[in-house]
């Protein structure tokens, strides 16, 4: 569905991305995981044949973004990262217009945005700025799918947007996903990625990593130890400065460490020594961010 | 076709909904046009004079008469002394004193010479000049009716005649003025932002994404400026008729025919602003300062291009509202046809064919 080779972009002095080189099957959630920097958007948008690449090639449905932008734009359904639809018009206003501008009407592709727009089509004469975050997205995910693309680019949908409706939100991307749409999604959501179902990893324009969530993980092989007690950021500072961690990180009230061989006793002991209290080590699984969290430090 | 139309539909919505656009359309031309026609206005109307009259006979008090019932001047104070002057043009009671000599009658009849000074407060430059050629012109309108009164002396009168403005009433040269302001206001200000605003909000993108050629895009976001900027044109046509008593000379059609031009290309240069512009507020700047400033200063709205130095009437040339008044002067004044403007509509077509293919060779088709 989406094929790139090479990509390259820089602005001004600062490089966007360097050498970013995918592909997205046809059918399949791809996510693109990172922190705010890691260039995400600006591979969205070239794929959304709104940005030329320095260098390298990018194909859209067996198509060159760069020649065949006019033809692809057809097939391609975009949702910004902010929201981008107007504050001022209704919904209905606003999913009508989209459909127009694509040449279809809102009756014609109902089917598709049925799950989503059902939801929010009872205040459909209120102006979309007056909405919460979570009808605004829906609302933005309705006028992209409404002419019916192949591939849908979300940039970020879920940032900004609370627990449940995040969660939500991915259930309709599996859904859209059985109905044939291929999906590209980025996200800075670590937590995210496992609903993906294949992901790369990326950090200061480079990819770190591509695989599914679950070959991401399995690459993690060593043993990860989830370590509490009672000061947790002082703790994980101590660890940080020890000669027996190799990776720590802080993760909520826990401290993640990856551990040289055979120190995995001295380290309680160690620690008590030290004035921590209700010091507790155990082995736990690895999660993409963790994952991600590594590979930063490599 | 139907894309267009929901494009133009989508753009009346912004403009309809939003109160300030609709204050800046239509509170602005109104307030403009009645703001340049009672308020600023370059015409003399009562203004106040001191009378110093040292010689106090039958001349010089016919002469204050004829000065007060010529409805130009009121006198304020009458003063006794110089010295007086100062704090009487200090206190702005009076803009102007006329001073006469002692023994002014006898004087005039004896030696057919008396002096009459006439002090003007030049603080206002533009004023007094325009006070002391009335106050002058009354003066010698009432020598010159004194001596066909008094002998068939052989005199030369010059009856000056103000073709086209015979009361040199100031809305009449306003109103192309400020015509053209208003329409480079609506035009390529309200164009500039509008655009400007949908690449903040970053709906822009979405626009580009869609498979909508961007002339559609275009099209779609000034044909309900062209709509509105007509009706302006109307409204101050209208207004100028109704509460100024200013005839439109010429042919109407015309008129909206070379208003349209105009239009057009302010509505390019309002598309080449918001290709430059990143935010609302440089594009409003940038219209501000370079299509409005330009409007009101070079163009010879206000100030006469021909008294200007030789680089900036040359820089005046190059500025598309110039013709544009010198063509609405034609019609609505002198009542002249396309005979008489065909250059300068010709000159205004050519920009707009310049501007309008800059501004659709300048406008992204992506970011």
């Amino acid at each position: 569905m989406v094929r790139l080779n090479n990509l390259c972009k820089t602005y001004g002095t600062t490089k966007a991305i360097e050498d970013i080189s995918f592909e997205v099957n046809e059918n399949e959630i791809f996510g693109l995981i990172g922190p705010d920097g890691a260039g995400k958007t600006t591979i969205m948008q070239i794929v959304a044949t709104l940005l030329v690449p320095d260098s390298g090639i990018a194909e859209v449905c067996g198509m060159e973004v760069n020649a065949n932008f006019k033809a692809l734009r057809k097939h391609i359904g975009y949702m910004p990262g902010k929201f981008s639809l107007y504050p001022d018009l209704s919904i209905e206003e606003n999913i009508e217009f989209f459909a127009a501008l694509f040449g279809t009407t809102v009756q014609e592709n109902y089917h598709l945005v049925s799950d989503i727009y059902s939801q929010i089509e009872p205040f459909k004469d209120r102006p979309a700025g007056k909405l919460s975050g979570g009808m605004k997205q829906k609302l933005a995910l309705s006028c992209a799918l409404i002419h019916k693309p192949k591939l849908l680019i979300l940039d970020e949908p879920t940032t900004g947007v609370d627990a449940v409706s995040r969660k939500e939100f991915w259930g309709m991307l599996k859904n859209l996903q059985k109905k044939g749409i291929s999906i590209l999604v980025s996200t800075p959501y670590m937590d995210e990625a496992a609903l993906c179902d294949r992901v790369a990893l990326m950090q200061s324009g480079k990819i770190l990593q591509i695989d599914t969530p679950q070959a991401v993980v399995n690459s993690f092989n060593e043993v990860l130890y989830a370590v509490t007690s009672d000061k947790v950021y002082k703790m994980k500072e101590y660890l940080k400065h020890s000669n027996y961690c190799k990776n720590v990180h802080l993760f909520g009230q826990e401290v993640h460490v990856t551990l040289n061989t055979g120190v995995i006793d001295n380290v309680v002991t160690e620690l008590k020594n030290t004035g921590f209290s209700n010091v507790e080590i155990k082995p736990i699984n690895p999660t993409v961010e963790d994952c991600f969290m590594k590979l930063m430090v490599q | 076709m139907k894309t267009y139309l929901s494009l133009v539909k989508k753009e009346f919505h912004h403009i309809l909904r939003d109160k300030r656009t609709m204050l800046i359309l239509f509170g602005i031309p109104v307030a403009l046009m009645l703001l340049f026609g009672f308020v600023i206005t370059n015409e003399i109307k009562t203004i106040g004079i001191a009378v110093l009259d040292q010689s106090n006979d039958y001349t010089t008090n016919q002469i204050v008469d004829r000065l007060e019932s010529s409805c130009y001047f009121v006198v304020k104070q009458r003063i006794s002394n110089y010295g007086q002057l100062e704090s009487v043009f200090k206190s702005g009671a009076a803009k102007l004193a006329i001073v006469f000599e002692q023994q002014f009658d006898y004087n005039l009849q004896r030696n057919r010479k008396a002096n009459v000074q006439i002090i003007a407060d030049a603080s206002d430059a533009n004023f007094a000049n325009l006070s002391v050629s009335y106050a002058t012109a009354v003066i010698r309108g009432y020598i010159n009716d004194k001596n066909v009164q008094k002998s068939g002396m052989l005199q030369i009168v010059p009856e000056v005649r103000m073709a086209y403005n015979p009361e040199l009433k100031g809305v009449y040269f306003f109103v192309p003025g400020i015509m053209a302001l208003i329409l480079m206001l609506i035009s390529a200000l309200m164009t500039s932002v509008s655009i400007v605003r949908e690449k903040e909000y970053g709906s822009m993108d979405v626009l580009l994404v869609s498979p909508v050629r961007p002339v559609e895009i275009l099209l779609g976001k000034v044909t309900p400026y062209i709509l509105l900027s007509f009706i302006n044109a109307f409204v101050i046509v209208v207004l100028g008729w109704s509460v100024f008593g200013l005839p439109v000379a010429g042919s109407l059609f015309l008129l909206f025919f070379e208003c349209f031009l105009f239009i057009s290309l302010a509505l390019s240069l309002g598309i080449l602003i918001s290709t430059i512009a990143d935010s609302q507020m440089v594009a409003m700047f940038v219209s501000a300062v370079g299509l409005m400033l330009p409007t009101i200063l070079l163009s010879g709205f206000i100030f006469p291009i021909e008294n200007m130095p030789l680089i900036l009437q040359w820089f005046c040339n190059i500025m598309p509202p110039k013709y544009f008044i010198i063509i609405l002067k034609h019609i609505m004044l002198m009542g002249n046809g396309l005979k008489e403007v065909w250059k300068e509509t010709l000159i205004l077509l050519s920009m707009n064919l310049f501007f309008i293919l800059l501004a659709i060779k300048k406008f992204k088709i992506r970011r």
